[in-house]
């Protein structure tokens, strides 16, 4: 059994350890939030937290995530409500066919909750591993511009 | 699809057994390079034997006048080092230009020398400061490590420990040049060094290498000697990044930076 926490629930499954992290969310926990692209480490689309660090979940094998604190796009939602984050991706227009948007989404949170005050550069450094093929990344980097917290 | 044993020692003494017990196991630290391959299906493995948490391979110390670091060492690790930044910066240059967060977070040290890509973005620093491999046996130079496509030193059950640069006070200039900044795997990727006179190059060759007569012509303090030497010491090829001739231009334009900037 493989046990580890997945947006705060403590999940214990029974799955080949060497499976990707990415099909056991998918398939297993039903979290489809989380999108395969390339499935080669090139696009970012299935980006999720592991101990906070953002992560390519098509290049964890899940017995690697055994004990850790895995988030997921699903889990930035508090309450039923929209993260800030995501509410800026929608008032931004940040979204197009949406593939990218989970994994972008997991990059900017990650960066958000190390740099609450990131530069436009940090932003683009940030989301470096994620591709889009719609926006042209400019709406996209508003939006996480839009969520930073000033330092006082 | 059949998944091979997926198998989690807790000491580096139990990984290497493991190893040496299992036909055809890989280990596996951060999975970046290989569950790439698994995926794809060009690698079969027996077993998956993880490394990635041994406390043997991890770590970032000072010791015997050198910087050693675990082999289980992240990117991320090398970059926001201290150690690496007072001691081997162009180590930290060379993390900062692999992948993008995402691959710099689970990617490790001893992977890119495992994996063992003529494309291997630290490859070139490795060389430039004479680092050594030390593994569950033996030290091994980094001169004579890489000894083919993709193909090392390493016996099929020895697990890279720790890498240890020496701690000579050497600057080492580092440039990698691919289609854009993140992302990106090398056209070409350079690691100078002025005194002791080294350049080493990757993307240029079967294996990264160091340029034998560009290094000698350098340490004579012909400048011009040695980038002209560099585009024979080098055997590039045409292939889906990049093309020879342009590798070789490249190659000899950004060492001449490099040497003179």
């Amino acid at each position: 059994m493989i046990a580890f926490t997945v947006n705060g629930r403590p999940v214990s499954l029974d799955a080949p350890g060497a499976r990707r992290l990415l099909d056991v969310l998918r398939e297993d926990l039903r979290l489809t939030g989380t999108k395969e692209g390339c499935g080669e480490g090139e696009c970012g689309a299935c980006s999720v937290l592991i101990d906070g660090e953002v992560v390519n979940s098509c290049l964890v094998a899940v017995g690697q995530a055994e004990g850790s604190d895995v988030l997921t796009v699903e889990g930035l939602e508090r309450s039923g409500a929209l993260a800030p984050l995501q509410q800026a991706f929608i008032d931004h227009a940040a979204a197009q066919c949406g593939i990218c948007t989970p994994g972008m989404l997991m990059a900017a949170h990650a960066l958000l909750q190390e740099t609450p005050d990131p530069s436009p550069d940090d932003v683009r450094r940030a989301i470096a591993g994620n591709l889009c093929r719609c926006t042209g990344y400019t709406k996209i980097i508003e939006a996480i511009l839009a969520c930073r917290t000033r330092a006082t | 699809m059949p998944y091979p044993r997926y198998l989690r020692p807790r000491a580096l003494r139990e990984a290497v057994e493991l190893l040496a017990a299992t036909p055809d196991a890989r280990p596996l630290a951060g999975g970046t390079d290989l569950l790439v391959a698994l995926h794809a299906r060009t690698i079969a493995p027996t077993a998956l034997i993880d490394v990635g948490k041994l406390t043997e391979l991890r770590g970032i110390t000072e010791a015997d006048g050198a910087l050693e670091i675990g082999a289980a060492e992240s990117y991320t690790a090398l970059l926001r080092s201290p150690l690496v930044a007072r001691h081997a910066s162009a180590l930290a240059d060379a993390a900062r230009t692999v992948g993008a967060a995402q691959i710099q977070n689970r990617g490790t040290l001893g992977g890119n020398l495992g994996t063992a890509s003529p494309a291997g973005d630290t490859l070139p620093v490795l060389l430039a400061a004479d680092a050594t491999i030390v593994t569950d046996r033996r030290t091994i130079p980094i001169a004579a490590f890489f000894v083919g496509y993709r193909r090392t030193a390493l016996a099929p059950d020895e697990l890279i420990v720790r890498i240890r640069v020496p701690r000579d006070g050497r600057v080492i200039r580092f440039r990698k040049v691919g289609t854009r900044q993140a992302q990106a795997i090398s056209k070409v990727v350079l690691a100078v060094c002025r005194d002791p006179a080294r350049v080493a190059v990757g993307s240029v060759a079967e294996v990264p290498l160091r340029a034998a007569t560009a290094e000698a012509a350098l340490a004579r303090g012909d400048l011009d000697g040695a980038v002209e030497a560099v585009g024979r010491d080098i055997r590039p090829i045409d292939d889906v990044r990049s093309t020879a001739v342009y590798r070789r231009a490249v190659t000899q334009r950004v060492l001449r930076r490099l040497l003179t900037a």
